[in-house]
C-alpha cells in the first residue's frame, strides 16, 4: 500500500462483504417456511445468491423469512428497495431469478407478471 | 464467487470466550455444514460487545438479531430455525430486566439504546484479527488523511480543538500534551500507549485492544506523526494474553500492507510499534513508574517535574495516553474536531466508556457522551437496581475515586463536575452499591486494594493507607473509637497532600468521599456498634422475629448454644452469647431470622 | 553558569539553574529535614519529609527532587508544611520499633534526631509493625530489616556508587522491603562487603557486626598479650565519633585512649603499609623487568579484593601477591614481634581498628593463618573503637597526646597516604623509583596522582621508563576498569584500586555522615600527617630496614613470601 488512494480502492473492494452487517440497501426475501422448501425454496436461494454474486451486487442482503400464510403461491420472493414499496413475487421459479434481479433490484422495474402483492414502504 | 447472506458473529472477546464462545462457533460450524449452508453463511469472529454478562453472545446479520448466553445445544436450532427458515429463536432473545419483554434486535436494547458507540463501535462488528474488515468500515484513513493533507501541527491544532481530554483518569488535555512532546527538541521521541488497565472492575481498554486493535495502531501512529516520534510502545499487562495476541496479528498485518514501517503512504514519516508486557502490578499504569518498567527497572513512579514530554522514556521525549484515548484519535482526524466538540458538555468532550459493575441489572460497558447524568446510566442503560433493592451509592473511578449519594444522580457526569464532589472520571469504573452495602467497608475494601498495590516508594502511600485500613478494619469490627472519624480525615488529608504519585494522592479518596456522603454509617459503627446495612459480621446482631415456627434447627445449628425456646414456640438468641457466626441465619428455613 | 533567583520564606536567593528546591533553602540557610535526600546520591523524593510549600503547586512536592525555577515563591515553614512533615516522620515511626535506648545507633540516628527537631511527642498509629528475620551470617555487616525506613539510600549507594546491584526494592504495600535477590542473606550473594550501605544508611538497618565486647573480654583476660594496629585513615575520622570537628588528625589521643582501654602495645598499620610498598613495589618493578602480567593492581582494599574474585576471576593474575598492611601487620605480629618480645603467639591477641567492614571479613580468611595463628584476631571499625572509647569514659578530647610503641609502631608518611585514594600510589612511587634509578627523588609529592576524582591517571617518569599508572576509588569505577583490561585497553603499569569514595577515608566503617567537604577535610588532614612526618619514604623506614636486615632477608625473599604474600582465588556465593 503506497498511496492514500490504494487504501480507498482496497476498502470498496472489501466493502461489499462487510455491507450485510449495515444493512440499508436492498432486500431479498426468500420465504424459507416448509411450504416454501417443498415448493422448492432452496433451489430459488441458491439462485438469488448466485445471481447476487454473478453480478457482484452491492448493498443488496439476502434475507429469509418464514410461512406467511399464502402456501399455496409459494416459491415467495419479496424485493423491497429503500423507500419503494415491497412487492411480493409468487410462484417464483429458479429459473426467474435473473430476470427478477435485472429487471428489479438492478433497474427498479417491478417484474409484473410474478407479482402477488405490494407493501406500501 | 458465492454471495454470502448472513453473518453469525460470534463474540470471541475474553468474557465470551470463557463462557464458552469457542464452542459455540465450532458448533454453527458443524450445523451449518450439516444444512449445507457453509458457503452462503459466513462466520465471524468478533471482540467484545460489553455486555459480557449475557455471553457468548451472537449475532446473525443481515436482521441483526441478538442472541444471548447462546450454548452449543442451541446452535442447532438457530441454524435450522433462524438461519434456514428465517425464523428468529425467541428464547434466546435478550429480556429487559423490568417489562419482561423479549428484544429481538441489538439496536433496541435499552443497554445500547442510549448509548453513544464511537470507540467501541467496531467493537463486536468486525473480525479484529483481519485488518482488511478494519479498512472494510474506513480503517487507517484517518492516517491517510493526517499524513498527506495535514502538517504535524495541523494535528495538534485538530486535537486541541477537538477538545480531547486523556481518559486515563486525570483528563489532561490531549493536544496540550501532544503539543509538549512536539515542542521538546529532540530527535529520537516515543509515543506509548498506556494499556495497563488495573482499577478492578474496568475493562474497557481491554475490549478496545481485543475487538478493535488497528483502531490504537492508527491513533498511535497519527500521534506519532504529530509529535515527531517514529517509535511506539504498547504497555499491555500480561493479564490480558488475548489482547496481545491480537495485538501482535495487528501489528505484522499493518506491516504487511505498509501502513507501519517507512514512508508509510509515500510519506517521509516512518513508524514502528512494540509491545511490551506489564506483570501486573497496579502502579505501573502510572506514566513514569510505567516508563521505567519499560527500561526494565521496578515499577516505581518518580516525581514530576521533568514530565515525559520533556524526559521520558530512555531519557526521551515521550507523550504517553491510555487505550480509550488513543481510540478516539482516528475518527477525530476523520470526521473532525467540531464534529467531536459537538458531542460533550463544555469543558468535557466526546464520549466516555464507563465498566458497569455491581447491583446493578445490566453489567458491562457502557460508552455515553460524557454529560450523561449517573441516573441514565443506572436506571436507562444499566436496569436499575438488582433484587428490587433500593439504590444507596455510585463508587466512580477506581480505586481511587469515591462513591456518591443518591443525591447526585441527577448531576450531569464530567471530569470537572466529578472532581467537585469528591470522585474522579479515572478510567471510568462504576460499582453501584444497594442499602445492603456498607459504606464503612466499601472504603475498607478499596484501600485494601490501593494499600496492597502501593508501591511502597513513598511513606504517605506506603505507611499512611496501611494506618488507615487499620482504622477502618477496627471501626467495622466494633473496635472503633471517638476520634477515629477525625484521625482517618486528617491522615487523609495528609496524603493526598504529600504522597509522591497520583496514586497515593488519591489513594484517601474512597474514604473521604464515603465520610463526606456517610458518615452517619461511621457513625453508627463507632457510637453504637452497629452496621446499618448489616454488612458487617462482627456487628451484625442477630434476632428471631415471629415468623418463627419453633422448627428448633437454629438451637441445632447454634455452635455456642446462644439459641434457646421450647418447640413449636418462639426461639430467642441471648446477644450476650452469640457469637454473630451468622450459621441460624443461613439454616434457618422460614426466613425468621434477620440481622441488622 | 546559568543562575535562576527565587524566593524562599520571603527571602531572595540566586542558585545555579540545576540547584533543587532543597538547595536553595540550604542556600538560604534553611535546613529541611529529609531522609531518603543524601547529597552524593541521586535525589529520589522518596520519604516525602522535606515538603516544602511552592506557589502554584497544588500539592506539597518534595524539596530534594523539585528544579527551582526563575521567581519560585517557597515557604518551608507553614503550618501546613510542618504537619505534613510531622505527620510523615509519625509513620515512619508507627512501624520502626521502639527500641532507640538500646540500638547501636542511638543518638547517631536521623530518624531519631528529625522526629526529636519535628517535636514529636504523640504516637497517633499504634498498630502492626514489620516484622523480618535479622541478617547477621557474614562476618562484616547487620541487618535489620526491621529498622529499615525504606529510604533506599543503600539501594542508590550499592548501585549508583558501587556497581555491584545488591540490594532492590521488593514487594508491595507494608510488605514493601529493601533486599538482596531472592531475600538471601549478604553471605548468599555477591556482597563485597564494603559497608558502603551502612555508612549512608540513616538508621540502624544497616550496622557494622559489632566485636567490641570479644575485645573487651580479651583485654580483660590476664592472660592474653592483646596488641592493636591501626589503620592510617582512623586517625583523621576517629574525633568525629567522639564530638570533635571533621579533619582532625587525633593520632595521638588515639593512642593514649588504646593504651587506656588496656591494650598491651599500640602499634601502627603504617608501619606494615610501608612494608607493602616494599613487597609490592619489588614485585611491580619484578613484574616490569621480567615482562610478567601488567597492568599490576593493587590488593589492600579487600572490598576490592572481593569484588574482583567474585565478578572478574579471569583477571587476578592481574592483582598484586602481597597481603594487605592488615594481613601482612598480623603475620609479622605473631612471629618476628613474638619472637623478639619473647611471648609465646598463642597468648597474642591481634585488633586492628580499620576504616572498614570488609576487613572483618579479610581477617577470618582461611589462607590467613601463616603465622600458625588466625593471623590477625578482632577487627574493629573506626565506629566501634569510637564507643569503646565512650563506654570506657575516657575523655577523649582532654587526653594528652602519645606516641606508638616500638617498633611495630614506626612508620613513614608513605604508610599514612594509605589512607586516601592514591596514597598507595604516591608511596609506591617515591620508593620504586629511587629503587630503580638509585637516585634520590627532587620532589617527593605526586600531585598528579592526588585528587578525589573516581578515576585519575598519570604518568611518571623513572629514569628511562614512563609509568603509567591510574587510581580508581569506587567499585562501579573499578568495574568500568575491569571492563577495559579484560578488552585489553588498559595499558597502565600499576593501578590502584580503593572500594570506597576517597579511599579509606570513607570506607564503609568509618564514622557518618560522610558528605564530600568531610571527605575532604579527611583527606586534607592526611596529607598533613604526611607533611608532619619526619621520615617520608617506606625504603627509608629504620624499623622496615631492621626487619629485613635481621629476619626477613630481602622483599619477595623466601620467608617474605610466605609471610607476606598469597594468592586470591575465585570466590562463589550461595
Amino acid at each position: 500500500m503506497k498511496t492514500l488512494e490504494d487504501l480507498k480502492k482496497l476498502r470498496e473492494k472489501l466493502q461489499a462483504d462487510a455491507q450485510i452487517r449495515h444493512a440499508d440497501g436492498i432486500r431479498i426475501i426468500v420465504g424459507m417456511g416448509t411450504c416454501g422448501i417443498a415448493a422448492g425454496a432452496r433451489e430459488v436461494m441458491t439462485a438469488v445468491l448466485d445471481e447476487v454474486a454473478k453480478r457482484e451486487l452491492k448493498n443488496v442482503t439476502v434475507h429469509q423469512t418464514g410461512c406467511i400464510g399464502m402456501c399455496e403461491k409459494e416459491v415467495l420472493v419479496d424485493i423491497a428497495r429503500p423507500g419503494e414499496p415491497r412487492v411480493t413475487y409468487g410462484k417464483v421459479k429458479p429459473a426467474d431469478v435473473p430476470k427478477l434481479v435485472s429487471e428489479h433490484v438492478v433497474n427498479g422495474r417491478v417484474v409484473e407478471e410474478l407479482v402477488v402483492g405490494k407493501i406500501e414502504a | 464467487m458465492q454471495h454470502t447472506r448472513a453473518h453469525v458473529l460470534i463474540c470471541a472477546g475474553t468474557g465470551c470466550t470463557s463462557s464458552g464462545a469457542k464452542k459455540v462457533e465450532a458448533a454453527f460450524q458443524t450445523e451449518l455444514a450439516k444444512q449445507g449452508l457453509q458457503d452462503e453463511v459466513k462466520v465471524v469472529e468478533t471482540g467484545c460487545h460489553g455486555f459480557c454478562e449475557m455471553g457468548p453472545l451472537v449475532i446473525v446479520y443481515p436482521e441483526g438479531v441478538f442472541y444471548c448466553r447462546m450454548q452449543p445445544e442451541d446452535v442447532a436450532e438457530v441454524v435450522e430455525s433462524h438461519l434456514l427458515k428465517g425464523r428468529i429463536v425467541k428464547r434466546l432473545l435478550y429480556q429487559e430486566p423490568i417489562s419482561m419483554e423479549r428484544i429481538p434486535s441489538y439496536k433496541d436494547i435499552s443497554f445500547y439504546k442510549k448509548q453513544m458507540r464511537y470507540v467501541l463501535g467496531n467493537c463486536g462488528h468486525i473480525n479484529p484479527e483481519l485488518i482488511e474488515e478494519y479498512i472494510a468500515v474506513g480503517g487507517y484513513e484517518a492516517l491517510g488523511k493526517a499524513l498527506t493533507t495535514m502538517t504535524p501541527q495541523g494535528v495538534i491544532d485538530e486535537m486541541k480543538k477537538s477538545g480531547l481530554r486523556g481518559r486515563g483518569g486525570g483528563g489532561f488535555p490531549t493536544g496540550m500534551k501532544w503539543q509538549f512532546a512536539s515542542n521538546s527538541p529532540g530527535s529520537k521521541k516515543y509515543v506509548i500507549c498506556n494499556a495497563d488497565e488495573g482499577d478492578p472492575g474496568a475493562f474497557m481498554d481491554r475490549s478496545v485492544l481485543e475487538g478493535d486493535p488497528h483502531r490504537i495502531i492508527e491513533g498511535m501512529a497519527i500521534c506519532g506523526y504529530a509529535i515527531g516520534a517514529d517509535e511506539g510502545y504498547i504497555y499491555c499487562r500480561a493479564e490480558y494474553p488475548l489482547a496481545i495476541k491480537r495485538l501482535k496479528i495487528a501489528i505484522r498485518q499493518a506491516e504487511e500492507m505498509g501502513l507501519l514501517g517507512t514512508n508509510i503512504f509515500g510519506s517521509e514519516f516512518n513508524f514502528k510499534l512494540k509491545i511490551k508486557e506489564g506483570a501486573g502490578a497496579f502502579v505501573c499504569g502510572e506514566e513514569t513508574a510505567l516508563m521505567a518498567s519499560i527500561e526494565g527497572k521496578r515499577g516505581m513512579p518518580r516525581p514530576r517535574p521533568p514530565f515525559p514530554a520533556v524526559a521520558g522514556l530512555w531519557g526521551k521525549p515521550t507523550n504517553i495516553n491510555n487505550v480509550e484515548t488513543f481510540a478516539n484519535v482516528p475518527q477525530i482526524i476523520q470526521k473532525g474536531a467540531d464534529w467531536y466538540a459537538s458531542i460533550g458538555t463544555e469543558k468535557s468532550k466526546g464520549t466516555k466508556v464507563f465498566a458497569l459493575t455491581g447491583k446493578i441489572n445490566n453489567t458491562g460497558l457502557a460508552e455515553v457522551p460524557i454529560g450523561i447524568t449517573m441516573r441514565e446510566i443506572i436506571y436507562d442503560i444499566g436496569g436499575g437496581i438488582s433484587d428490587n433493592k433500593k439504590f444507596k451509592a455510585v463508587q466512580i473511578g477506581g480505586p481511587s475515586g469515591g462513591c456518591l449519594p443518591e443525591e447526585l444522580l441527577d448531576m450531569p457526569i464530567d471530569y470537572d463536575s466529578l472532581l467537585a464532589v469528591g470522585a474522579m472520571m479515572g478510567s471510568g469504573g462504576l460499582v453501584v452499591m444497594d442499602e445492603t452495602t456498607c459504606m464503612v467497608d466499601v472504603a475498607k475494601f478499596f484501600l485494601n486494594f490501593t494499600q496492597s498495590e502501593s508501591c511502597g516508594k513513598c511513606t504517605p502511600c506506603r505507611e499512611g493507607t496501611k494506618r488507615m485500613l487499620e482504622i477502618l478494619t477496627r471501626i467495622t469490627e466494633g473496635e472503633g473509637k471517638e476520634g477515629d472519624i477525625e484521625l482517618l480525615e486528617d491522615l487523609g488529608a495528609q496524603i493526598k497532600d504529600t504522597a509522591l504519585c497520583g496514586l497515593g494522592q488519591s489513594a484517601p479518596n474512597p474514604v473521604l468521599s464515603t465520610l463526606r456522603y456517610f458518615r452517619h454509617e461511621y457513625e453508627a459503627h463507632i457510637r453504637d456498634k452497629r452496621c446499618p446495612a448489616g454488612a458487617c459480621s462482627k456487628l451484625a446482631a442477630y434476632r428471631i422475629t415471629e415468623l418463627c415456627k419453633g422448627c428448633g434447627l437454629c438451637k441445632k445449628v447454634c455452635p455456642v448454644g446462644a439459641i434457646t425456646g421450647e418447640v413449636k414456640g418462639q426461639h430467642v438468641i441471648d446477644p450476650e452469647v452469640c457469637i454473630k457466626c451468622g450459621a441460624c441465619f443461613t439454616k434457618c428455613p422460614f426466613k425468621a431470622i434477620v440481622k441488622g | 553558569m546559568e543562575t535562576v533567583t527565587l524566593t524562599v520564606d520571603g527571602k531572595q536567593v540566586t542558585v545555579p539553574a540545576s540547584a533543587s528546591v532543597l538547595e536553595a533553602c540550604k542556600a538560604a540557610g534553611i535546613k529541611i529535614p529529609s531522609l531518603c535526600y543524601h547529597p552524593e546520591l541521586r535525589a529520589e523524593g522518596a520519604c516525602r519529609v522535606c515538603v516544602v510549600e511552592i506557589e502554584g503547586v497544588r500539592a506539597l512536592p518534595a524539596s530534594c527532587v523539585y528544579p527551582v525555577a526563575e521567581g519560585m515563591k517557597v515557604k518551608t515553614n507553614t503550618q501546613r508544611v510542618r504537619k505534613a512533615r510531622k505527620t510523615v516522620v509519625e509513620l515512619l515511626l508507627a512501624n520502626h520499633p521502639d527500641d532507640c535506648l538500646s540500638c547501636q545507633r542511638n543518638l547517631n540516628c536521623e530518624l531519631q534526631t528529625i522526629a526529636s527537631d519535628l517535636g514529636i511527642r504523640e504516637k497517633r498509629f499504634p498498630g502492626e509493625k514489620k516484622k523480618h528475620p535479622l541478617d547477621a551470617n557474614n562476618p562484616s555487616l547487620v541487618r535489620d530489616q526491621e529498622k529499615c525506613i525504606l529510604c533506599g539510600r543503600c539501594v542508590r549507594a550499592c548501585t549508583e556508587r558501587q556497581g555491584v546491584n545488591i540490594y532492590s526494592f521488593a514487594n508491595r504495600g507494608f510488605d514493601t522491603t529493601v533486599v538482596p535477590a531472592f531475600n538471601q542473606g549478604l553471605d548468599q550473594v555477591p556482597c563485597t562487603y564494603c559497608g558502603q550501605c551502612s555508612s549512608v544508611c540513616p538508621t540502624a538497618a544497616i550496622v557494622e557486626k559489632d566485636d567490641t565486647d570479644l575485645v573487651f573480654a580479651a583485654i580483660n583476660d590476664p592472660t592474653k598479650h592483646v596488641i592493636v594496629q591501626t589503620a592510617p585513615s582512623v586517625r583523621v575520622a576517629l574525633g568525629e565519633a567522639l564530638g570533635m570537628k571533621p579533619g582532625e588528625a587525633v593520632t595521638g589521643q588515639m593512642v593514649a585512649a588504646l593504651r587506656r582501654l588496656g591494650f598491651d602495645r599500640v602499634f601502627d598499620t603504617d608501619f606494615s603499609a610501608d612494608l607493602t610498598i616494599m613487597e609490592e613495589g619489588a614485585e611491580l618493578i619484578h613484574r616490569i623487568q621480567t615482562g610478567g602480567v601488567l597492568p599490576q593492581i593493587t590488593s589492600c582494599s579487600p572490598g576490592w579484593v572481593n569484588f574482583i574474585e567474585l565478578l572478574y576471576p579471569d583477571l587476578l593474575p592481574h592483582l598484586s601477591t602481597a597481603k594487605s598492611p592488615q594481613q601482612m601487620f598480623g603475620a609479622v605480629v605473631k612471629t618476628y614481634y613474638a619472637e623478639k618480645a619473647g611471648i609465646d603467639p598463642k597468648d597474642i591477641v591481634s585488633v586492628s581498628v580499620m576504616p572498614c567492614t570488609a576487613k572483618k571479613a579479610e581477617a577470618i580468611r582461611p589462607e590467613m593463618r601463616d603465622s600458625g595463628y588466625q593471623d590477625v584476631d578482632y577487627v574493629l571499625t573506626t565506629r566501634e573503637l569510637g564507643r569503646m572509647i565512650r563506654e570506657a569514659g575516657i575523655e577523649f578530647a582532654q587526653l594528652p597526646a602519645e606516641e606508638f610503641d616500638a617498633p611495630m609502631g614506626i612508620s613513614t608518611g608513605a604508610g599514612v597516604i594509605f589512607g586516601s585514594t592514591g596514597g598507595v600510589m604516591e608511596a609506591a612511587l617515591r620508593t620504586v623509583a629511587e629503587v630503580l634509578t638509585g637516585k634520590e627523588l627532587g620532589c617527593i609529592e605526586f600531585q598528579a596522582v592526588r585528587g578525589l576524582q573516581t578515576m585519575r591517571e598519570a604518568t611518571v617518569q623513572v629514569g628511562d621508563l614512563p609509568v603509567k599508572v591510574a587510581i580508581v576509588n569506587t567499585l562501579k569505577e573499578a568495574r568500568n576498569m575491569m571492563e577495559r583490561v579484560r578488552k585489553g585497553e588498559a595499558d597502565y603499569h600499576f593501578i590502584e584500586i580503593m572500594a570506597c569514595p576517597g579511599g579509606c577515608i570513607s570506607g564503609g566503617g568509618q564514622p557518618v555522615p560522610v558528605n564530600p567537604d568531610i571527605r575532604k577535610a579527611r583527606q586534607a588532614a592526611i596529607y598533613e600527617c604526611d607533611r608532619d612526618a619526619v621520615l617520608r619514604k617506606s625504603h627509608d623506614n629504620p624499623a622496615i630496614k631492621e626487619l629485613y636486615d635481621t629476619w626477613l632477608g630481602k622483599p619477595m625473599g623466601e620467608k617474605a613470601h610466605h609471610l607476606l604474600h598469597t594468592h586470591y582465588h575465585p570466590q562463589t556465593r550461595g
